[in-house]
């Protein structure tokens, strides 16, 4: 439950935003994160960002979870279809 | 496989039986699924910890929100929660029932329901999701728990000559936070890749070697000294630190959060509804053991014998990312096939 799923923010309005992860687009609430903008990449745990990371990292994570956790990962992203 | 692994094979010859705990269900995770523990010399043992929230929530707690739900109440919680068998039922049972119980995967899906209780289960991660519903005025019956008061129990109660601290919960509360547990053991934050968490093992048997007590950071990419500052600050002021009883461990002082405003907390709210709640824990269930790292899921009789993950009999077969019992069905099963 502790899982968090790297995106790339695509669109960004006040606290709220929209994320691609891996093709798939989500809703994300981004207040925990300073000064967010559109093309940074963010770890999401539960609908929210937690951290910003860089694009190298995120892309490694995203494979990563992919093979290692599909279905902890689509659970993760179940939610908030934009 | 991994230059660390013959790095760990050359430092386990000096050294006894070594007993490293990692603390979260996703590094336990990443572990069962790479066999990271067969590929370890037989002296470095890996023990799982309490890192399954569901699998630590008590049963008086799931019981309180069936208790509630069935007396209509609305109530949401996260994902795997409402499979959790209470006394007499699941939230599922209940809702099978007609209770109202809404499962969730973000807290932002109940942000503007002010009529519905939310049972706020999680570590540390997950706890600034739910000072955000606080903020928004949402009652919460809180059962979160937090890690470093945990840890500090089982090093005393148990042979733990290191700790694998959770990622992601160290990208919330920071890394400064674990030096001030000042337990008598080295600690090391991990990455959830299995590489990182090689690396974990082999920076932690050196320091366990060199009989140091410090603290390494080797999720650097996103666990920084403070953690998160905008969480960290909104999880104070809406939230205070309070006792809490933990499935297996009894009650932990410090271990928890609740709710500053007492007309969120439903666990005054509703305190005529609660107070007839009566709890009782299935008493052929290891799972108080098993969240301690106490005992392995198969040593448990009824580890697949009635209890797997459709139909679980005690919390730690719930959750097929963290639960202990339900990664060990999981693979276990998969490894014989």
């Amino acid at each position: 439950m502790c899982l968090a799923i790297p995106g790339k923010v695509i669109e960004i309005t006040g606290d709220k935003a929209v994320a691609d992860f891996g093709g798939l687009k989500r809703k994300v609430d981004v207040s925990l994160i300073d000064q967010c903008k559109v093309s940074d990449y963010v770890l999401v745990h539960v609908g929210f960002a937690i951290q910003k990371i860089d694009e190298p990292t995120a892309r490694e994570t995203y494979r990563l979870l992919s093979e290692m956790d599909k279905e902890a990962m689509n659970e993760e992203l179940r939610a908030n279809h934009e | 496989m991994n230059e660390y692994v013959q790095k760990i094979e050359d430092l386990a010859k000096e050294m006894g039986e070594v007993r490293i705990m990692e603390v979260c269900g996703g590094h336990t995770n990443t572990i069962m699924r790479y066999g990271i523990r067969e590929v370890l010399p037989s002296n470095i043992k890996l023990i799982s910890g309490p890192g399954c929230p569901v699998c630590v929530t008590s049963q008086y707690d799931i019981d309180c929100m069936i208790e509630l739900a069935l007396s209509g109440v609305k109530v949401a919680t996260y994902g795997d929660m409402i499979n959790v068998p209470g006394t007499k039922m699941s939230l599922k049972d209940a809702q099978a029932q007609g209770a109202d119980v809404k499962m969730i995967y973000s807290a932002d899906q109940i942000i503007d329901e002010k009529d519905r209780v939310f049972f706020a289960v999680g570590f540390e991660t997950t706890t600034p999701m739910t000072a955000r519903l606080l903020q928004q005025g949402i009652t919460v019956f809180c059962a979160h728990k937090l890690i470093p008061p945990a840890m500090r129990v089982l090093v005393q109660e148990m042979k733990i000559d290191g700790f694998i601290d959770p990622g992601h919960v160290s990208t919330i509360i920071g890394e400064d936070i674990w030096s001030e547990l000042d337990i008598p053991a080295p600690q090391v934050i991990s990455g959830f890749k299995p590489e990182q968490l090689i690396k974990a093992t082999y920076v932690l048997l050196d320091l366990i070697k060199n009989k140091e007590k410090e603290v390494v950071n080797e999720y650097p990419e996103v666990v920084f000294s403070k953690g998160n500052p905008i969480a960290t600050k909104i999880i104070e002021e809406t939230m205070k630190v309070v006792d809490s009883e933990w499935r297996g461990m009894g009650t932990i002082p410090q271990s928890s959060l609740a709710p500053k405003d007492p007309k969120l907390d439903a666990r005054i709210v509703y305190k005529d509804i609660l107070k007839n709640v009566v709890s009782q824990e299935n008493k052929e269930c290891r799972c108080g053991e098993i969240v301690r790292g106490m005992i392995e899921p198969r040593d448990c009789k009824l580890f697949g014998q009635g209890c797997t993950p459709e139909n679980p009999q005690g919390a730690c077969m719930v959750s097929e990312s963290e639960g202990a019992c339900a990664i060990a069905f999981k693979y276990g099963k998969s490894l014989s096939e």
